[in-house]
C-alpha cells in the first residue's frame, strides 16, 4: 500500500495548487481514494495494514474536507506558501468592514426582534452576494498576484462573513420555530 | 459553560455603552474584530486637555464575555493617561473577570480596542 503522506492534498487528488478548483474532479477522486484505502476492503489484512488503511482513510477524508471548502482551501493554500490566516490573533480589520459588520449585526437583530423573516431571507441573499464576491477576489489575489498578506486578510473577512451567514440562520430559525 | 458572576454583572449591566459625538476632536476611536467568533467591538475614550483620559464609550457585537470585557475596560481607563491605559494587558482583564480559557481572546480583543482608540487619538493629534 504505497502512500506518500508528505504530498499536498492538491497532489493527492491530482489537481492543480490553486484556488480555482474543479468541484466534479475533486469529487471523482476523493472517491476513487475513499474506495482505494477503505478499511473494509483491510479487514482480511494484518493488524499494520489495517492501522494503515485507516490513516491513509483519515487522511484523504480530511484533504477533501479542506479542499471542499473555499474558506479552509484558502486557509490551507497560504499554508503551504508558509503564511498563517491569523484568525485567532490578529483583530485589526480594515474600519470599513468593521462598521459594516456592525451595521449587518443590527440589522439581523432588529429583523429577529420584529419576527421579519422576508427581511432576513433578504439578508441571506445580500450576503450570499457578497461572499461571492469576496471569494473571486480571493481567487485573483491567491492565484493571479499571489497576494498572499492580502489574501489572508481577505480569508479574516470571509470568516466573518461565514459567521454572519450563521446568525442569520439561527434567527430566521428561532423566529419560525 | 456557566459566566462568572462578574461577567454577568457587566452583561446585564453594561458600563459605557453609547458613543460620542461625531467630528469631536478630543475623541479617539478604536475598532477591532476576532475573526474567528465574529466580535466586533469598538471604544472611544475622550481625552481631556492634561491628556488624562475622562470618559469612554463602547459599542460590542459579540458574546457576553466580549460585552463584559468591553465593559470593563471602559472603566477602567478613566482617569488614566494614554500611556497608563496602554498598560492594560489581556490577562487582567481575564483574571478580573474569570474568563474560561476558550474565552481568552476577548480580553484580547478589549486590549486591542484600547490600543486602538490610543492610537487613533494620537494620529489625530500628531
Amino acid at each position: 500500500m504505497p502512500f506518500d503522506f508528505s504530498q499536498s492534498h492538491f497532489v493527492l487528488f491530482g489537481l492543480p495548487t490553486t484556488f480555482a478548483l474543479d468541484r466534479a474532479v475533486l469529487d471523482t477522486a476523493y472517491r476513487k481514494l475513499q474506495a482505494e484505502f477503505h478499511p473494509d476492503r483491510f479487514a482480511a489484512a494484518d493488524d499494520a495494514q489495517k492501522r494503515l488503511s485507516l490513516q491513509i482513510a483519515t487522511r484523504v477524508n480530511e484533504a477533501y474536507q479542506t479542499l471542499k471548502s473555499p474558506l479552509a482551501r484558502a486557509r490551507y493554500l497560504l499554508q503551504l506558501n508558509g503564511v498563517d490566516t491569523q484568525e485567532d490573533t490578529n483583530t485589526a480589520m480594515p474600519v470599513d468592514f468593521l462598521m459594516q459588520q456592525m451595521e449587518w449585526r443590527e440589522t439581523i437583530a432588529d429583523a429577529k426582534t420584529q419576527r421579519n423573516v422576508d427581511e432576513l431571507e433578504e439578508l441571506n441573499r445580500q450576503l450570499a452576494e457578497e461572499i461571492t464576491e469576496l471569494t473571486v477576489e480571493l481567487a485573483e489575489l491567491l492565484d493571479e498576484q499571489h497576494a498572499w498578506s492580502d489574501a489572508a486578510t481577505a480569508v479574516r473577512k470571509l470568516r466573518f462573513l461565514e459567521k454572519l451567514n450563521d446568525e442569520i440562520g439561527n434567527a430566521i430559525e428561532a423566529v419560525l420555530f | 459553560m456557566a459566566y462568572s458572576e462578574k461577567v454577568l454583572d457587566h452583561y446585564e449591566n453594561p458600563r459605557n455603552v453609547g458613543a460620542f459625538e461625531k467630528g469631536d476632536d478630543t475623541v479617539g476611536t478604536g475598532m477591532v474584530g476576532a475573526p474567528a467568533c465574529g466580535d466586533v467591538m469598538k471604544l472611544q475614550i475622550k481625552v481631556g486637555a492634561d491628556g488624562v483620559i475622562q470618559d469612554a464609550k463602547f459599542k460590542t457585537y459579540g458574546c457576553g464575555s466580549a460585552i463584559a470585557s468591553s465593559s470593563l475596560v471602559t472603566e477602567w481607563v478613566k482617569g488614566k493617561t494614554l500611556d497608563e491605559a496602554l498598560t492594560i494587558k489581556n490577562t487582567a482583564i481575564a483574571e478580573e473577570l474569570a474568563l474560561p480559557p476558550v474565552k481568552i481572546h476577548c480580553s484580547i480583543l478589549a486590549e486591542d480596542a484600547i490600543k486602538a482608540a490610543v492610537e487613533d487619538y494620537k494620529k489625530k493629534h500628531g
